[in-house]
Parts: structure tokens; C-alpha cells; sequence
């Protein structure tokens, strides 16, 4: 039959058509979990084509033979019982043909036992919060925010865009290789969806919600992913970059994090006997407004009326010092002002109110210092 | 008024009085008179003819359309080139929601309660619909509602920017103050569709000529009436979501904030149980244009037509227990993204008999290809292509990889665009002779289509690709190996937003004059709507057609 012979084909020939790891096509990914969806994808696509084709083939014969333009003669048949039940259950057979390998893959990408690293992911707008919470046994006792580092300038075109434009952040998620990582994920805001397509993980952070997911990846390098779900104005602007190293080169990142968070505990309390002076406040201050501030209040100070307050000559700015100070620290809940207590060191915390006190011509002349910072916190950092 | 009171038992009579037609006296002699409508704007003010009302659904709906259009214009100038040029990506996320919400509430579902005013009571003989006043007013307060939603874009802090989704808590506590606006545009949108529904079923079930069996009825009308009955089901549902949305923002409740006990997952539950039949709610009556379409051209009576019925019946019933395939990455527990994937696939099987019924009338027809005919047949093809991704997302471990991509732009896309619209498309060119009297300009009709059927497919399919190589929806921007493709659809977008002015053209000179018509417009075409004069009489089946075999 040379239907049947054109059929067997096509099916031998679309893989070799599908461009896997082209632009056109899923990625095949670095896990075999990755590799398992891939082959999913390509059976369910290929069962789409090979039906598309006997039935647009029969669809199109009809345009091309059966015209009244060619004197055709229209037949009376309007039904066939038999027929009717053999396109219902042909379909129903090849649905349950395609049901057994999907439900294999969906338990096994559920199954987020026996993980050897935990990682907590917290999404915010618009970045990522890593917290490693256990890694073989013991405490990860790391943790830092992961924020786009394409810098503004070629979001507006000012400047020619990068390789990895939007792709690249300040800080990656480090993970090893060959061993199964478990992600915890939740939000502080709105929820966002954490996804990398070379590991093909996709998963909601709901706030207030935790939600699981795993990989194990088998090739070292770095993996580029998106939020995927919308979370506001600069969703489009919240990259997922993860390194995946190999066991004892992530070791060896872990102890070197971790030495160097406790590092960055002991600058910051050196820093509180110190007298920061107005330059260095403003200049590391509009560096820090930058990255965290100016996505909702925008670079002028001017917000976008009705949805983010400014700070020129806005009533915070101008005011109490400590308010201010207070409101950075804790956010405003029930809105987007986050707490930024957690986020950010105490030199940095007080570089910002400082430089949103005198910038945009706000001029109080006022200079936070750490320790007035710390001050506010109280005793508890 | 006095006079009609008293001894006229005749609905036909009880119609014209509704329309405030001033009969000084009537006798026997005048009831075979027909009025013409009312003069000026109070005709379409006051109208209760389902003539009017549908002229006016049709015609609302087209201007809807084209403000969404012009919307997803700005939305594919924006992402051109990569980076940003045009619009803030505060405006962007304005467009990519307001587009949402005027093409399925403005365009699409107008159309087609539109189409159901004009022709359900043509097709079933009767003489208007049952609730006629109401019909009047599920029509006005439409604009009203639209007015509110497009008017919320110029006030501080702008319209919606949530997704027409709405997800909460983006919609909740992170939007701006104009979210009631939003909310009550919704309600009165809400409003409209039941009472249109209701006014579909009254009619289906109240007022078929004598003959007119449930199995003899065209599918256009089956499919309405199981449309209807969805849209009476879900619209609560919405209207219900919406108001939880609005408590949440404004008076303290926490449905979905966790904070207060609730759970932001249950708002995706609540409006994905409206919105999974809603997304049928825009198919089901396609389905029944191009069931009407393609045994005409072909002429050859439908295939299958009881299995037609019972598929839609299916189809409608499985759109109740497939709602969290939207959800699968929500964090769903394993059972729950079983049973979900099991019963999206079976929605296949009887889609897939729809399409090989419509195959197989075509088989062994005695086909031609007029511009109905080219929508119905682009229809079928292209809206099974949009099946057969549809499929694809109902995999759940694929899902995962597709899931919030322009993979998911593009399948929605092909059911929406090349079927829900290329459906009304269809309807349209198939009936405007018998509105108007007036053959349409069919090379500019032909133009309009094949313009359309390329474009749309410069436009929707490469979105396939860039979804599958990873960019995800919504966003204002992308990643530089997304460019190329992304200008090929912008290109596709703005020759598809182009031609549509074609369609405008077409439909204008078409309502100002042209060749005459007779009753029966098309050679093939079956159906009381083809026994009536073209253009149909301001009052048709004032006494009930006779049912033929």
C-alpha cells in the first residue's frame, strides 16, 4: 500500500526535520527528564502530523477532484454508523497509546524524594531569592538575590545589546551536577513561575504557598531561563541564570560562599563606627537605586502616577528621617513596597536613603549613616 | 396603544406594539400589512426587532474588533525589534490585557449573539425572539460597559494590566485604583451575555415553527442552544470571581491572600472554571456556521448529523472537568494533573469527529469555492491545527515546556483567530446577501480572504517556534535569538491588521447597493432562511412556515 509506505516515511523522516536545539524546536535539555518531555513532544507532534495528513490528503483530493466545476455529480450518502464508530475509537486507542509514556514521565517529575541539595527559590518583583537549606545532611547557610544585569542602556536602545541580553544576571544559582537538587519554590508578592527549559522545570511561586520541583543535571555549564508567569511591569525582565558545576567545584563554591557571607557580616559591623561621607553615600546610592529601587519609582524619582508613588519632593522624602528609613527597611505590606531589611547590606540601605533624600533636588542635606540604620533595626541583625 | 389592546391575540401584533409602531386601527385587512422599522435613531434605540438588534451586535462587534486590532498593532510594533521603543512596559502589559478582553467580550461573542439574533429565527420560522424588550437591552448596555473598560486606559495609572486573566494577587492587591472599573465593565458584560442566552433558549425551545423537530434543526441553532446553556452555567462563575476580586481589593476579604487564609491558586480554579467553557463558548457556534456552510458548497447534505449533535453535546459537557489544564504548573497534586490531562485528551475524540464529518460531506460533493466556502474550508484546516496543538498542551509533562510560552499564543491563537473569527467571517459573507439584498463585491471579498488566509499564517505560525524555543508570553521584550522570527510575525500582523480593512470596505459597499439577489441566494443552500425575500422583510414568519418532509 502506498499510503501506508508514505505514512512509515514520514514518520522515519519528521525527526530528522525537527531541529532539536534549533530556534525552531523544544530544547532537548540536560536532564534526563528534559530528554524524556523532548521525546513526548516529538511523539505527540508526529501522531498530529501523521493525522493531519491523511485527513487534509482526503480534505484536499476532494477540493482537487470533486468540483462542480468538473462536472462532478454530488453522491447522497450523509451517514455510516460503522464508519462513525471506527473514527471515534481509532482516536480513543491512539489518546491511551499516548496516556501510558506521559503518566511514566508526569510521576517520575513529581517524585522530589531522596534530594541530595535543597534550594528555597523566592520570587519577588522583579528577582529571585536563593536560599541553599540543606546540602547532603548539613546547613547550606547561603543565601542571596539573583537580579538582571543587562544594563538599561540597551533595553533602550542607547547602547548595542549584549549576548546573553536579559538572559544575565548578577548573581547565578550554582548547583551540582549528578546530584538531584530539590527546588522549593514561594513568592513575597505576586506569583511567579520559576523556569529553566534545559532542565524542563516550570513551576507557579505562590505566595504564601510552597510548591516542589527537581532536576538532576548531567552537563556541566550555565542554563538560561524566565519567569513565565505575569508578575507586572518588568516581568519581562526577570531572568533565571543557573551554573551547574561539578561536585567538588560546587564544594568548593559552597565553602567560598559561605566565608564570604560571613565576611560581609563582619564589613558591615566594621562599617558602624565609621562616618561615611556625602560622596560615596550618593554614588553607591543611585548604584543601589538602580538595581532595586528604580523599577518602580523610575531613574527620575517620578514613579508612574497611579500605580508607583515618586520620591521627588514626596512628602517620605522630605520628611521625618526616620520614617523613611523605617519604611525602606519594612516595606508597606498590603503593597508593592517590599522590605528590604533582608535584601540589602547596611551600607547599601543607608546609601539609598540617602541618596533618595537629596537627589531630583530633594536637597535635605540629610546623611544616613550605617548606624543609624542599624539603629532603627534594633538589636536584631 | 389603547386600540391594540383590545381584541389583537396575534404575537405579531404584540411585537409591533413593543416597537411603538403607531397603529391607529386595525382590522383584518391590515394584518397582512407589513410596518417598516421606525425612523432615525430612536429605530435603534427603542428597537426590539431581532433584525435590528443583530445588525447592531454585528456591527458593535466589528468596531470592537478593529480597537482590539489596532491594540495587538501596538503590541507587534513593540516587539518588532528587541528592546523597547514605543511603549513602557506598563503600557504594554494595558495592551496585552485590554486586546484580551475586547476580543473575547467585545468581538468574538458579540458576533455571534449577533448572528444568533439575525438568523435562529429565521432558521427555526419564527417570527422574532422571545424576549424581545430584554434583547434590547442585553444589546445597549454593551457599549456602556466598553465605554467604561477603553475609558479606565486614560486615567492616572491606566486601564487593567493584569492579563485578561486577572490573576490574583496582580489583580488584587498589586493593581492600581482603576481595578472597579475593570470589575464593573465585567458585570455588565456578564449581565448581557445571560440575558442574551436566556433569550437564545426561550426562543430554541419556545417558538420553532410546527414540524421543526429537535432533529431537524439546523446545527447553527443546536450549537447556540448548548452555547447558551454554557454561558448561563459559567457567566455566574465569572461575575462571582470578579467580586471576590473586587472585596479582596477594596473591602479587606482574602479569597486569595494567603495572609488572610486564603489562597491565590483558588482564584485560577474559580475563573478557569468559567473560562475553560467560555473558550468553547466562542467555538461551539463556528461550528455550526461552517456546518451550515460546507454541505451548501459541496451540495451534499451534512454527514453525520445526529453524531454532529452529540459530539457538541460532549464537547460541551467535557468542558465542564477540564479547567486546571490552564493550571498544570500551579503546583497541583499528581492525581489532580492526571485526571486533568486524561479528560483534555478525550476532548479529541469528538472534535475529531466534527472535522471528519465535514471531510467527509466534502467527499464526493459537487464542490465550489465562493467566499463563504474559502472561510469555512480555511476554518476547518487551520482551526484543526490549533486542535492539534491543543493536544499537544494536554500533555502534561510537555505542558511544562509549553506552558505560558508563545507556544500557547499561537495555538490560541489558530482556535480564535483562524476558527472562532474566520468562522464569523464565513457567516457573514454567507448571509449579508440575505440581509442586504445586495450580492458583495466578490473580487474584493476574494482579496480580503486570501490576504487574510496568508497573513494570518505569516502572523500565528512562527509563534509556534519562538514558544518552543522558550519565549515566554506577556513580556514587553526578549532575548536576541527570539528577533528574527518576532519581525516575521510583526510583518504577518500588520498585513492580517491591513486586510481587515478589506473586510470593512466589503460590508459598506455591500449595505449601500449592489447586484440584486434572489430568496435563495446560494445555488445549494438548505433552510428557511432561504425561503424568505432578500433582503428578509423587517417582520418575517408571522404565520409559521410549513416543515418540509
Amino acid at each position: 500500500m502506498g499510503v501506508v509506505r508514505f505514512t512509515l516515511w514520514l514518520i522515519l523522516l519528521i525527526p530528522q526535520l525537527s531541529f532539536a536545539n534549533s530556534s525552531l524546536n523544544m530544547r532537548t535539555g540536560v536532564t534526563d527528564i528534559s530528554e524524556n518531555v523532548y521525546q513526548l513532544h516529538m511523539i505527540i507532534f508526529m501522531i498530529c502530523c501523521v493525522i493531519g495528513i491523511i485527513v487534509f490528503g482526503l480534505m484536499f483530493w476532494a477540493i482537487f477532484h470533486h468540483r462542480k466545476s468538473k462536472g462532478v455529480k454530488p453522491a447522497q450518502f450523509h451517514e455510516s454508523t460503522k464508519i462513525e464508530i471506527l473514527w471515534t475509537a481509532i482516536p480513543f486507542v491512539i489518546l491511551i497509546g499516548m496516556a501510558v509514556p506521559a503518566t511514566k514521565a508526569l510521576i517520575a517529575m513529581e517524585d522530589t524524594t531522596k534530594a541530595d541539595l535543597t534550594i528555597k527559590i523566592t520570587g519577588s518583583q522583579w528577582k529571585w531569592h536563593y536560599e541553599y537549606l540543606t546540602y547532603e545532611g548539613k546547613k547550606g547557610d547561603v543565601d542571596f538575590y539573583s537580579i538582571m544585569s543587562t544594563p538599561q542602556d540597551q533595553i533602550t536602545n542607547k547602547e548595542s545589546k549584549g549576548e546573553h541580553y536579559l538572559l544575565e544576571v548578577d548573581k547565578p544559582l550554582v548547583i551540582p551536577t549528578d546530584k538531584k537538587v530539590r527546588f522549593l519554590m514561594t513568592s513575597d508578592d505576586v506569583i511567579h513561575s520559576w523556569w529553566v527549559p534545559d532542565f524542563a522545570v516550570k513551576k507557579d511561586a505562590n505566595p504564601g504557598f510552597i510548591n516542589e520541583a527537581w532536576t538532576r543535571v548531567n552537563t556541566p555549564g550555565t542554563y538560561r531561563g524566565q519567569c513565565a508567569e505575569l508578575c507586572g511591569k518588568d516581568h519581562g525582565f526577570m531572568p533565571v541564570v543557573v551554573v551547574a558545576k561539578e561536585p567538588a567545584e560546587f564544594d568548593a563554591w559552597l565553602i567560598e560562599s559561605q566565608q564570604e557571607k560571613q565576611n560581609a557580616a563582619q564589613a558591615d559591623q566594621a562599617l558602624l563606627s565609621q562616618t561615611l561621607s556625602k560622596e560615596e553615600l550618593m554614588t553607591l546610592g543611585q548604584q543601589v537605586y538602580m538595581s532595586s529601587c528604580a523599577a518602580c519609582h523610575q531613574p527620575t524619582g517620578l514613579g508612574i502616577p497611579g500605580v508607583f508613588p515618586g520620591l521627588k519632593a514626596s512628602p517620605i522624602a522630605l520628611g521625618d528621617v526616620n520614617a523613611h528609613i523605617d519604611m525602606v527597611l519594612h516595606g508597606t505590606p498590603g503593597t508593592a513596597m517590599q522590605a528590604f531589611a533582608k535584601q540589602l547590606t547596611l551600607k547599601q540601605l543607608a546609601a539609598i536613603v540617602t541618596y533618595e533624600r537629596n537627589a531630583w533636588g530633594n536637597d535635605t542635606g540629610d546623611l544616613v549613616q550605617p548606624s543609624q540604620i542599624k539603629a532603627r533595626l534594633g538589636g536584631d541583625e | 396603544m389603547n386600540s391594540i389592546t383590545q381584541d389583537q391575540k396575534d404575537s405579531q401584533e404584540q411585537i409591533k406594539a413593543q416597537e411603538g409602531v403607531i397603529t391607529t386601527e386595525h382590522d383584518d385587512s391590515h394584518a397582512e400589512e407589513h410596518h417598516g422599522p421606525a425612523k432615525g435613531l430612536k429605530r435603534w434605540l427603542y428597537t426590539t426587532n431581532h433584525k435590528d438588534i443583530g445588525s447592531m451586535y454585528l456591527i458593535f462587534s466589528l468596531v470592537m474588533f478593529l480597537i482590539g486590532g489596532t491594540m495587538a498593532m501596538v503590541i507587534r510594533a513593540e516587539l518588532f525589534q528587541p528592546g523597547l521603543q514605543l511603549v513602557d512596559p506598563h503600557f504594554f502589559n494595558q495592551m496585552t490585557t485590554v486586546h484580551g478582553l475586547i476580543m473575547v467580550f467585545g468581538a468574538v461573542m458579540p458576533a455571534f449573539v449577533g448572528l444568533a439574533n439575525w438568523m435562529v429565527p429565521l432558521m427555526i420560522g419564527a417570527p422574532d425572539m422571545a424576549l424581545p424588550r430584554m434583547n434590547n437591552w442585553s444589546f445597549w448596555i454593551l457599549p456602556f460597559a466598553f465605554a467604561i473598560l477603553l475609558g479606565s486606559l486614560f486615567m492616572e495609572g491606566g486601564g487593567p494590566a493584569f492579563g485578561w486573566t486577572f490573576y490574583a494577587p496582580l489583580s488584587t492587591t498589586y493593581s492600581n485604583d482603576n481595578t472597579a472599573l475593570f470589575v464593573f465593565a465585567v458585570h455588565i458584560m456578564g449581565i448581557s451575555s445571560i440575558m442574551g442566552a436566556i433569550n437564545v433558549i426561550v426562543t430554541i425551545v419556545n417558538m420553532r415553527a410546527p414540524g421543526m423537530t429537535w432533529m431537524k434543526l439546523p446545527l447553527f441553532v443546536w450549537t447556540w442552544l448548548i452555547t447558551a446553556f454554557l454561558l448561563i452555567a459559567v457567566m455566574p462563575v465569572l461575575a462571582g470571581v470578579v467580586t471576590m476580586v473586587l472585596t479582596d481589593k477594596y473591602f479587606g476579604t482574602s479569597f486569595f491572600n494567603a495572609m488572610g487564609g486564603g489562597d491565590p491558586v483558588m482564584f485560577q480554579h474559580i475563573f478557569w472554571f468559567f473560562g475553560h467553557p467560555e473558550v468553547y463558548i466562542m467555538i461551539l457556534p463556528a461550528f455550526g456556521i461552517v456546518s451550515s456552510i460546507i454541505p451548501a458548497f459541496s451540495r451534499k447534505k451534512l454527514f453525520g448529523y445526529a453524531s454532529m449533535v452529540y459530539a457538541t453535546a460532549s464537547i460541551a459537557f467535557l468542558s465542564f472537568i477540564v479547567w486546571a489544564h490552564h493550571m498544570f504548573t500551579t503546583g497541583m497534586p499528581l492525581a489532580g494533573e492526571l485526571f486533568f490531562m486524561y479528560t483534555t485528551m478525550l476532548i479529541s475524540v469528538p472534535t475529531g469527529v466534527k472535522v471528519f464529518n465535514w471531510v467527509a460531506t466534502m467527499w464526493r460533493g459537487s464542490l465550489s469555492f465562493e467566499v463563504p466556502m474559502l472561510f469555512a474550508i480555511a476554518f476547518v484546516v487551520l482551526f484543526t491545527i490549533g486542535g492539534f496543538s491543543g493536544l499537544m498542551l494536554a500533555i502534561t509533562p510537555a505542558d511544562f515546556q509549553y506552558h505560558d510560552t508563545y507556544f500557547v499564543v499561537a495555538h490560541f491563537h489558530y482556535v480564535l483567530v483562524t476558527g472562532a473569527i474566520f468562522s464569523i467571517m464565513a457567516g457573514v459573507y454567507y448571509w449579508l446577501p440575505k440581509w442586504t439584498g445586495n450580492m458583495f463585491d466578490i473580487a474584493l471579498a476574494k482579496w480580503h480572504f486570501w490576504l487574510s488566509l496568508v497573513s494570518v499564517n505569516v502572523l500565528f505560525f512562527p509563534m509556534h517556534f519562538v514558544g518552543l524555543a522558550g519565549m515566554p508570553r506577556r513580556v514587553p521584550d526578549y532575548a536576541l535569538q527570539f528577533a528574527d522570527f518576532n519581525a516575521i510575525i510583526s510583518i504577518g500582523g500588520f498585513a492580517f491588521g491591513l486586510s481587515q480593512l478589506l473586510f470593512v470596505a466589503v460590508v459598506y459597499k455591500c449595505i449601500k447597493g449592489g447586484d440584486k439577489v434572489p430568496a435563495k441566494v446560494w445555488e445549494g443552500a438548505e433552510g428557511l432562511e432561504w425561503e424568505v425575500d432578500s433582503p428578509a422583510p423587517y417582520h418575517t414568519f408571522e404565520t409559521p412556515p410549513k416543515i418540509k418532509d
